[in-house]
């Protein structure tokens, strides 16, 4: 126990941004098919360190198969409110959900260089309490650490809805499910929220058939992944008003809220339009009487491509679609990062003006067609997927990987794991580091990254940055 | 009786006492006022929610006050009340010291309804029942002084007493949060509010054992 609150817990975004600088960075490492326990790497990325560069640590977890995606903290700086009641949490547990197993692992990061597994929570005991599968999201607020599920129960997860669970935020016990009325809600995949206003939103992507295997064409093709984004009275745990996006518009993922809660507004990254292969973003905002809106503000077309050069699954459209696979915000809600997996490039975005964003620099790398090398010669893999963003925003990181079968479908064979990093300009703009390369461990894939003290797609405030 | 814990200007001080102690803890909502005032940007938001909190938390004085009014008109039995009132207070503060949970249920008020919040964080958290002992302490320094009279008139007479301890002690507290408030809202700044944030917890817990304890040793 602190006798102060946590020194990384932040009242405002704008004093998380005037915080230190992170030295080191958590990256989860997948096992694709299964052959090696998943793992946490500790990476230094402190530039004035003879480690820089380096994995100085791993955690590898006992169990094979887990298949890591998505994770977060115990505690953040939303433990700031008095509303809360736990001021003094630390952060100091990584929360590390396996989707293909739901199996979770509470890893105490209190000393990175020494991080180990605090606490398992096997699969049956997650299945037991909460009737969910498959854990995927994790953030902390008010009621604890909120959990969002892929699937619900039964075998192949499509016996009753995915949703939300709810864990202690000390003892990491699970509670039990956090809806009491989740309306037409019955897909799931991100969620985020806004917690003086009190309200949540939550995103879609599939059910488990659809996913598990690789992606399922026709289903994509006949419009049947997540189209819709549900906002939620978020203590009372009703769904009050859900918005279709539109069923072209397949696979709703990331929700990014405004980091200053006196913003009312946020976005979410759509992978495909299936009428023309665009990725795109839309921006949905709160008006005065509560009620919600949405609208598409970036898309991103795709680029031609000789058939030949294409993996099956789309050798029939002789295009690369950009797949939109991620989004990250900004701290001071200034700029969006849009993933576009497909076409292997990362674009930027000044949302200054969230109702009209204009692209203010793009990075390529990688790429289906493309394949673009990094500045050190060296080749990307995949595209460029999960985007971290450091709080100060002059710095950008992110990993290749997809989802493993989703990975071979679009970009078949083992191409190994990246995490690259680029600079932002005073103005925006953005820059490979040629310095920056990960080695991994081999046999492995990365996904999310978390950065030592938290980063732009963690922390929730409870005062607003003026 | 020169002993500070039985006289009337005494107890008078320790419900003065206990209010700005109160005030200044921001587990009892200070900061919440400074976030009403940010979000939208006026001071008078501040104020707003500072009047919420202070409602919840006289409110949550009576609850536990006027209960133990009805039971001063037992004279005869006067001293075990005073005696359970301070074993309960004590029997809080043990809890507290042990458990040091919040109660999660406290998380499920919404933001918008501070008094509402206000009220059960201060049953929650005991800060209510720690005024208990030196009610009744006020009660009995009272009561000696008027020998024996009509039950309904000390009844009267110690609704009024509740009261007049509610008031105070609540004015003490919101005036504290209030000037911890305005200050971060106006001049210190969120940062302050981070830094001068201390687990009292444990302190709070000694606080209830405490009184109680003293409660205790005035009774028997």
């Amino acid at each position: 126990m602190n006798l102060r609150p946590d020194p990384t817990f932040y009242p405002s975004p704008k004093l998380a941004m005037e915080g230190p600088v992170e030295k080191l960075a958590f990256t989860l490492m997948l096992s694709p098919d299964f052959s090696q326990p998943d793992g946490l790497a500790v990476v230094n990325v402190d530039p004035s360190s003879d480690d820089y560069c380096k994995i100085v640590h791993t955690v590898i977890m006992p169990e094979k198969g887990d298949e890591f995606h998505h994770f977060g903290w115990n505690a953040c700086s939303s433990s700031l409110s008095p509303l809360t009641g736990h001021a003094f949490l630390e952060r100091r547990y990584l929360i590390i959900p396996g989707i293909r197993s739901s199996r979770i692992y509470v890893v105490d990061v209190k000393e990175p260089l020494n991080a180990k597994i605090h606490k398992i929570i096997e699969p049956e005991e997650v299945f037991a309490k909460t009737g969910y599968s498959r854990p995927h999201t994790i953030h902390c607020g008010p009621e604890g650490i909120y959990v969002s599920t892929l699937g619900g129960g039964g075998p192949d997860g499509t016996d009753g809805p995915p949703g939300i669970f709810i864990m202690d935020c000390e003892t990491f016990d699970i509670i039990g499910r956090y809806e009491i009325e989740r309306g037409v809600q019955d897909k799931h995949y991100d969620f985020w929220w806004n917690l003086p206003r009190d309200y949540m939103v939550s995103s879609e992507w599939a059910l488990p058939p659809q996913f598990e295997n690789g992606l399922v064409p026709e289903d994509l093709l006949s419009n049947k992944y997540g189209h819709r984004i549900h906002f939620w009275n978020l203590r009372n745990r009703t769904n009050i008003q859900t918005i279709d996006l539109g069923e072209n518009h397949q696979m709703a993922l990331e929700i990014r809220p405004a980091h200053d809660p006196v913003k009312q507004h946020g976005f979410c990254g759509v992978v495909v339009d299936t009428t023309n292969l665009q990725g795109a973003v839309f921006t949905w905002w709160r008006n005065e009487d509560g009620s919600f809106e949405a609208r598409k503000t970036i898309t991103i077309d795709p680029q031609p491509a000789d058939p030949d050069d294409l993996p099956d699954l789309l050798k029939g459209f002789s295009a690369v679609p950009p797949l939109v696979t991620d989004i990250d915000l900004s701290m001071d809600d200034r700029f969006l990062y849009v993933s576009c997996w497909g076409t292997g490039e990362m674009h930027q975005y000044d949302v200054s003006d969230p109702m009209n964003p204009k692209l203010a620099g793009k990075v390529e790398i990688g790429g289906i067609v493309k394949k673009t090398k990094h500045p050190n010669g060296k080749d990307f893999g995949y595209g460029p997927q999960m985007v971290e963003i450091s709080r100060d925003g002059k710095r950008v990181y992110w990993t290749n990987s997809l989802y493993s079968t989703w990975d071979d479908q679009f970009y078949p064979g083992d191409r190994g794991a990246a995490m690259v990093k680029a600079d932002v300009g005073e103005d925006g703009g953005l820059a490979l580091d040629p310095k920056f390369w990960i080695d991994f461990p081999k046999g492995y894939r990365t996904h999310q990254i978390r950065l030592e003290g938290g980063d732009c797609s963690t922390d929730s405030f409870c005062y607003p940055s003026v | 009786m020169g002993d500070l814990t039985t006289t009337t200007a005494g107890l008078w001080l320790a419900v003065v006492l206990s209010g700005l102690y109160h005030g200044i803890n921001p587990g009892m909502g200070w900061p919440l006022a400074v976030s009403a005032a940010m979000m939208e940007r006026r001071t008078s938001a501040l104020w707003a929610a500072l009047a919420a909190l202070a409602a919840g938390h006289f409110v949550a004085m009576l609850a536990i006050l006027l209960p133990f009014t009805a039971m001063t008109t037992l004279i005869e039995w006067q001293r075990e009340i005073r005696i359970a009132a301070s074993l309960l207070v004590i029997g809080m503060g043990l809890y507290i010291a042990v458990t040091r949970r919040h109660p999660r249920f406290l998380a499920r008020v919404p933001p918008s309804r501070l008094a509402l919040w206000s009220f059960l964080v201060a049953l929650a958290h005991g800060a209510a029942l720690m005024i208990l002992p030196i009610y009744l302490g006020l009660c009995s320094v009272e009561e000696s002084d008027a020998g024996h009279r009509a039950a309904a008139e000390i009844m009267g007479e110690n609704v009024r007493l509740a009261l007049a301890v509610s008031v105070i002690h609540t004015l003490a507290m919101i005036g504290a949060g209030a000037a911890l408030a305005y200050a971060v809202f106006r001049w210190l700044g969120l940062r302050f509010l981070s830094r001068s944030w201390f687990d009292l917890e444990l302190v709070w817990a000694f606080s209830l054992l405490l009184v109680g304890g003293i409660g205790l040793w005035a009774a028997i």
